[in-house]
This record gives C-alpha cells, structure tokens and sequence, in this order.
C-alpha cells in the first residue's frame, strides 16, 4: 500500500500550473523575441530602473508602508480590547470585524465612492459644518484609505488570536514580580505578541504592495502602482518582457521583505501561521 | 518567632451564586511553613490568590505585618507568587526569567547577574542561565519558578499546587528540596494543596478547608492523631470511622463491642463518632478478642498488606505486616491510646468520603 | 473610565470598517440615481438587477466555477496531502514550497503568469481556462487544510481495519477518510470563497470572453454610477452574514453544551 502515488496527479498538475508559469515569467524577463529569435537580454532588468519606473516603484512601497503602520496603530489596540473581553461578547465582535473580510474585495473598495466623491456625503457633510469640499479622491490619500480599509481586520485578526492564548498567570506572575500595566505590556505582552504581529504585517504589506483593484477604482487611473503597470503591459501594451521584469520584481521585494520581517519574530508565516 | 506576619479576618468571597469563601479567619506566624489543605472547590486557592492581590474580597481584611493591604495592588505586596503551571516567561531564557523581579527594581545589572547565578545554584540549576524555557522539564520549570519568585528576597512566599504537574517520584524528590529551600531561607511559605500526605511531610501548620470553611487548623501530628470532624479524618490518611456510642468516660461501644479509651467529656451513652487508623488495629486469634469478624479481602501494597475484616455491623479496614487468608475469622483489638472519639458529625460520613475523593 | 474609552475605541474602528457598507446598502433602495442624493424608498435597482442578462450570466459563471473548481481541487488537494504524507524530508520540502506559491505570491503574479503559460500551450482564453486556473490556486489551501489533519489522524485505526478484515482501500475509505473531514470540508469552503470572490486571477485569465462576479462589477464601476452594483452588494452582504451567523450559531451551542457538561461534572476551583 503505498500512498505516494496518490499524490501523483497533483504533482503533475503542480507541475504544468504552477512551477512552468513562473519559469515563464523569468524566460520572458530575461528574453527578446520581438526580432523572432530568442534572445537572452537585460533590457527588461534594466527599464525598470529607468525613473519614471522607479518612481512608480518607490510610491508602491512608501504608500504600502503606509497603510501597513497605520493599520498597526489603528488594529494592535483593537485586537488588545477584544482579547480582553469576556467570552459571548467576544464572538459577537470577532464575527463583526470578520464580516467584511468575506464581501467581495472589490464591493469593498468600491463602496468608498460614495463617501469620498466631491459630492460624496463626507464632502457633503464638511461644507455642511462650513468647512468646504476637500479633494478626497483621485490623490494619494483614496489609495491608502483604501488599502487600510481592505486590509485591517487582516492585521487585527492574527494579533488578537496570539494575544488571546496569552496564559493570564503569566501576567499575574509579572504583576507578582513587581511589573506595573505598562511594564507588564512593555516587557511581556508586546513581545508575546510579536508572531501576530509579524503575520498581520505580512497579510497587509504584501496585498498592498501588489495591488492595482485599489488605485485604479479609487484614483481614476491617476496613481499608478507596480501592479497598474504590470496590468497594463499584459492587456494594453503586451510588452510580456517589461510586464515579466516587474513581476519579478514584486515576486524579489516581498521575498525580500518577508525575511526581513521575520528577522525580528518567529517562523510565523509558515503552514501554522496562515490558517 | 510568633510574629503574626500575615493575618485574614472574617474574609467572604462570592462568586455569582458560589460561595468561594465562607468566613475565614486565621494568622500566620513568620518563618511558618503552612498548607492550605482541602479538595477541589475548597476555597484553598481563592484563599491564597486574595493574599497575592489577585483577587479582591467582598468583605474582611488582610493585614500584613499588622498593616491593612487590601488596597494595595498585588505589584506592590512584598510576597511572591509560584504558579501552578509555572507561568514562565516563554520569550526570555531562565536567566532572564529569573532576572525580571529585580531588572523592574533598577538594580545594578551586575549585582543581579551575581544574584543570579546564586538562586539557580540554590534551585540546583546551575549553569542554566541562558537555556531556553522549552526546552527544560516539568521539574526544571518548576525550579526556574522558584528562583524567579525567592530572588526577589519576599517576605512571605506563596506557592499554588506548584507540583501538582510532576510524576509521584519527582514530586517526592521536589518535596525534600523544598523543605530544605524553606529551612535555608528562613521565609514563610505558605503552601496550597489537595495531596494529604504532602501536607503532612511539608507542613509546621496545616489549615484542613472544606467548602469555604476551615474545618481544623494545626501541627501534622494533631491533625492525623486527633481530627476534630469525620471530614478532616477522612481527609487526612486512611481511616476506619465507626459510628459509635460513649457509654461513660473512657469506655465506648463500637460495632457493638465495649472497648477502654482514653477520650473524657462525651457523656453517657451519647452517640459520637469514632476514628481508628488501620496501622492501629490488631488482629488476633478469634478466640483472644471480644469484637470477631471474618477476612473477606487482602491486596498487598507494597508495604503492608490491607485486610478488610468484616465485624457485626462495620467493615474493617487494616494495615498489617502479615497476610491472612480469606474467610478466616480473626478477632479485633484497639489500644485504648489509638481510638480516637470524635462528636458525631453532622454531615454524613458518605459525603465525606466522597468530598474526599473528588 | 478606562470601559468606555475601550468601547468608544471599537466602536469607532467598526464604524470605519461598516460606514462605507451600509451607506452602499442604503442607497441601494435609493429612488434616483444619485450616488449621494437620497430620493426616495425604491426598489428599482433590484428589479433592474433581476433583469440584467449581463450580470446573472456572470452570477451562474462565478458560481460554477466556485463549484466545480472546489470539488476538483478538493479530490485533488486531498489525495495530495495522502501522497506527500509519505514523503520523504527533502521531495516533502520541496513539494511544500511549490505549493505554497500560489498562496504567497501576489495574484497578479499568478493572474499574468498563467495567462501566459496558456498562450504557452496553446489553450485559448475563456471558461476552460479560469477553472483551471481557479484549480491552480485553490489546491493548495486544500492541502494547507487537510495535511494538518492527516498528521493527528489515529492510524492505529487503518490497522485495526485491516486486521479485521478490511482491504486497504476499505480501510482507507471508512478510518481514515471520516477523520479528515473537517479539514476537507474547510478546504472546501476556503476554496469555495477565494473562486467566488476572485477577481484578479479571473480578470487575467478569461480574455474578456467570460466574466465572473467581481469582473463585472470592476468594469461597471469603472464606467460610472451604476446603483445596481449597490443593490449586488446589498444580497451579497446579507448572504455573507446569514451564513457567517449560522455557522457561528452552531459552534458556540456546541461550545455551550461543552462547557455545561464541564460543570456538572467537576468541581470548579475558582
């Protein structure tokens, strides 16, 4: 009886479906074809250096970085308030902050139209109180609202769910040894906490990294992000070569980021930390 | 020497509907080694967790060295705490574990390096400072407690259960040393558990609970020689309790038998409860005693074989050297300095055996 | 003091998280068109809805696909977490890694890169594709969800099947297969959600010529005010929440009925 050849099929399939396209993507990276011959080139590598796409480059990653710290601020003292309350209320505000996690990614970043248009109601309501329509589309600020919309139950969730396991002796054992609430915070739970930590900065770096959904609805096309390019090589201009580069580009800054970011914690994005 | 270093009166704990604790009162002497005693659901915890500032009483005091510290926030009471499931700190290694009391105090790190390495040799540690916490033992976790708690030089140290999570010989090794840490340094324990025969080798006072209540309070010996209710009988050791009759100072009527004891002040023919432990009973040829019964079970143990003789109206339970045979029929004698006479309780013998055995 | 600034805080973080969702439902059941304007109670939207060839035809896409893509990538996924089970350390590893591809990668790496290996092989862009790839990328949480499952697995049960009599396959079928379960059926429902709510990896792999859900809602929203895309959002929100409700319901009865039992049984010490 030997199993292993239950796994065949999706060896096969892993195979063609996954491990071929990413061979691609570096084949194409790395080729020329438009002369019909297959020629081995750094052209590609090179145009991303080119400052229009440096730029374009350097925008994703500070307006990421962004949205991550600011979903940090705005979710590690959430997911220290839920940790603490008392078991029904618990689930009640767990399924609240989860719920819009599942509605469609798109419905969600979409829903800001309304609110955010110049005749939106929050522009509505500011020259209702006097103070005037403010630009809150179409700029910066609409892309890292939404990234830090879309992605924040994303860092309140894994933090909460490494908070919560906290043994309460252990904070008593420190309360015990002399530790008052901010030393207990600053020397036990903080650092208790850093493998949620580590995957909610993951599941909010990356996606807001790679996005395009975002800063194509809520900028009208103005922002353009690493992923907006990539998608435009592959529908409007088919420049595989250049639209390959930069994917593999992505592919090496979140690789990158991901081993810096687990410098600093333990293996949590591994087959435990994603589910 | 007979300082009251810690004293509870009239302390009352609810719990919603649950009555914790039910009125407790009692003063701990400094340098005392004292266990909480008592099953499940006692109130021995709830006890020693109000003492540590982790839990707040719904009415009585607390005094610490005659001073009132009901207000004061467990962070600051000059005691320790070892948790039962150690509660260690996972993100730092045992020497930081241990460092942490002091390191919140601002001492020189120099000085509590030194310190250090000083209680992980009194804990038979030593070496250990930057091990990692998983990958120690129970045994060793347990130790790694111990020191982070005595480090900080407390006045009074409090220990929960703390070695109720180790197997039956590592728990006796831990045992010893623990008498031996108390003796060296000179503090007072105060010690919570449900294992009769570890209070009993630990202990200068036991305090027996039961259902929120002290039920009796003093030395190991007292309270194995002279319970004062069937609870705390059957608590402690192994017990034949017999409902019996006192017929007049000094003699009373058991499983029908008279017998001389040493027990006065009961009145006459007044029902009352009697306790005889099985290492007291002698079995004699049949013909040799007035109170006869008939063996009708013998397990060997180890170190005594226990033999169940069963007399006119009570089975007997007996700890002897020598076996019997089954079926045969054997006379029962007491020394009268073993049968211990107690008031008849007013909670059935049952219940104390199962509150007992929970 | 310290209660209420708790409370006022997750309020407010709700309140970010559900304004823009209720303002969408809202004016769902807004009379005009207006984004903003409110005009009036009006159901138009959901008739205009349930009228739209366009968008039901991307509802029956997006469902079939979801469906038939969880059910192949869940008979995939399973039998490859049987297969990799018995693996040796280092085939083990790297096997893990390639999976965990599809999972780490950003989906527009997944989405462009399947588009091209399609154009790759030669296979033309449309519904065959997008189910394969939504295959490609629900596979993996399959297997993330029952491998842990096989490790806790009783295999003393196997063996006493087969001691009794059983053939392997039997055996395999009725010890081994039920434990696995719950794992199998959340890789299910994982794989379920991620197809349904898929939009990036769809909108690379259709050519145009298929859509699903969130792909006609991108181009909707892209070409103007469209309430209908409100009153979408509106089914979509209440259906969520009725199923997250429900399954919520059930584990905390069941974690109730545990814990009670607990109670009665042993003497809590407090």
């Amino acid at each position: 009886m030997s199993k292993r050849r239950f796994s065949f099929p999706y060896l096969i399939w892993m195979s063609i479906f996954i491990v071929v396209p990413l061979l691609l993507i570096i084949f194409y990276a790395f080729t020329d074809n438009s002369t019909g011959k297959i020629v081995f080139t750094l052209e590609h590598i090179k145009a991303i250096f080119e400052p229009l796409y440096l730029k374009v480059i350097g925008r994703s990653l500070f307006m990421s970085l962004i949205a991550t710290v600011v979903c940090f601020i705005l979710g590690y003292p959430a997911a220290m308030i839920l940790a603490n309350k008392d078991f029904a209320k618990k689930s009640t505000m767990l399924i609240l902050i989860v719920l819009p996690m599942w509605m469609n990614f798109l419905l969600r970043t979409y829903s800001w139209l309304s609110l955010l248009e110049n005749e939106g109601l929050i522009n509505r309501f500011l020259v209702s109180i006097g103070i005037g329509q403010v630009q809150l589309m179409y700029n910066n600020f609409a892309v890292v609202l939404g990234m830090v919309y879309n992605f924040l139950p994303f860092m309140i969730l894994p933090i909460y769910s490494v908070l919560v396991k906290i043994d309460k002796n252990v904070i008593e054992a420190a309360k015990d040894l002399g530790a008052n609430n901010a030393k207990v915070f600053g020397r036990v739970i903080f650092p208790l906490s850093m493998p949620g930590v580590i995957s909610g900065i993951t599941m909010t770096f990356m996606p807001a990294l790679s996005t395009f959904v975002i800063s194509r609805l809520l900028s009208g096309g103005k922002i353009t992000l690493i992923g907006n390019i990539i998608e435009q090589q592959f529908t409007i201009t088919g420049d595989w070569g250049l639209g390959s580069a930069l994917s593999l580009l992505l592919m090496v800054l979140i690789f990158v980021s991901m081993i810096f970011i687990n410098k600093y914690g333990d293996e949590s994005v591994g087959a435990g930390g994603l589910l | 020497m007979g300082k009251k270093i810690i004293e509870l009166k009239n302390i009352f704990k609810k719990y919603g509907d649950f009555t914790a604790i039910d009125g407790i009162s009692l003063y701990i002497n400094e340098g005392e080694f004292l266990t909480l005693l008592g099953p499940s659901g006692c109130g021995k915890t709830t006890t020693l967790r109000i003492i540590g500032g982790f839990e707040q009483p719904d009415s009585g005091d607390i005094l610490f060295d005659g001073i009132r510290i009901n207000d004061v926030p467990a962070h600051k009471r000059m005691l320790n705490t070892v948790f039962q499931k150690y509660a260690l700190f996972t993100h730092l290694t045992v020497g930081q574990n241990i460092a942490f009391g002091p390191t919140i105090k601002k001492i020189n790190p120099e000085q509590i390096q030194k310190e250090v390495k000083n209680y992980l040799k009194i804990v038979n540690l030593e070496g250990y400072e930057d091990r990692d916490i998983s990958t120690l033992s129970g045994g060793q976790q347990q130790r790694v407690a111990i020191a982070r708690a005595l480090i900080n030089k407390p006045k009074v140290l409090l220990l929960d259960e703390p070695l109720g999570a180790l197997d039956l010989k590592l728990r006796k090794d831990m045992q010893d040393e623990l008498k031996t840490m108390h003796t060296d340094v000179g503090i007072t324990f105060i010690y919570v558990t449900h294992d009769q025969e570890e209070a009993l080798t630990l202990s200068d006072t036991i305090v027996v609970m039961n259902n929120g209540r002290i039920q009796q309070i003093g030395t190991p010996v007292d309270i194995y020689n002279e319970p004062n209710n069937a609870f705390v009988a059957y608590f402690i050791g192994e017990s034949n309790i017999i409902h019996s009759t006192m017929v007049k100072d000094k003699l009373v009527r058991i499983d029908g038998v008279e017998f001389e004891c040493v027990d006065t002040g009961f009145g006459q023919e007044s029902p009352v409860d009697v306790v005889v432990r099985p290492e007291d009973v002698v079995l004699v040829p049949s013909d040799k005693a007035k109170l006869k019964g008939k063996v009708t079970l013998v397990t060997f143990k180890g170190v005594h074989y226990e033999i169940w003789i069963e007399g006119p109206s009570f089975e007997w339970k007996v700890h002897s050297t020598i076996p019997q045979m089954i079926g045969e029929e054997l006379g029962v004698t007491v020394d009268p300095f073993n049968i211990h006479v107690m008031h008849q309780a007013p909670i059935d013998i049952k219940t104390a055996e199962t509150a007992v055995n929970i | 003091m310290k209660k209420l600034l708790q409370r006022v805080y997750l309020f407010m973080i709700l309140l970010f998280l559900y304004a823009p969702i209720i303002v969408l439902i809202v004016y769902s059941f807004n009379e005009s068109k207006s984004r903003a304007v409110w005009q009036g109670f009006s159901l138009t939207w959901y008739q205009q809805l349930f009228s739209d060839s366009k968008i039901l035809n991307a509802l029956e896409t997006t469902l079939l696909i979801a469906l038939v893509a969880s059910i192949i990538a869940t008979f995939l996924g399973t039998f490859a977490a049987l297969g990799i089970i018995k693996m040796k350390k280092k085939t083990f590893e790297t096997v893990r890694t390639i999976t965990y591809i599809p999972v780490l990668n950003p989906d527009i790496v997944t989405g462009v890169s399947l588009m091209m290996l399609f154009a790759f092989i030669g296979i033309e862009l449309g519904f065959v594709s997008m189910l394969l790839a939504h295959i490609t990328f629900c596979t993996p949480y399959v297997i993330i969800s029952v491998l842990p499952k096989l490790y806790q697995t009783d295999i003393s049960v196997y063996e006493a099947a087969q001691d009794l009599g059983a053939t392997p396959f039997y055996a395999l079928r009725k010890t081994i297969i039920p434990q696995l379960m719950p794992g199998i059926v959340t890789g299910f429902l994982l794989s379920f959600t991620l197809s349904v709510d898929d939009f990036v990896i769809s909108y690379f792999t259709t050519g145009g010529h298929v859509e699903n859900l969130s792909m006609i809602v991108f181009s909707m929203a892209r070409k103007g005010v469209n309430p209908k895309i409100n009153a979408v959002s509106t089914l979509l929100f209440i259906t969520v929440m009725a199923l997250l409700l429900i399954v919520n319901k059930r584990e905390l009865s069941s974690k109730k009925r545990v814990s009670k039992n607990k109670e009665t049984l042993l003497n809590i010490e407090k």
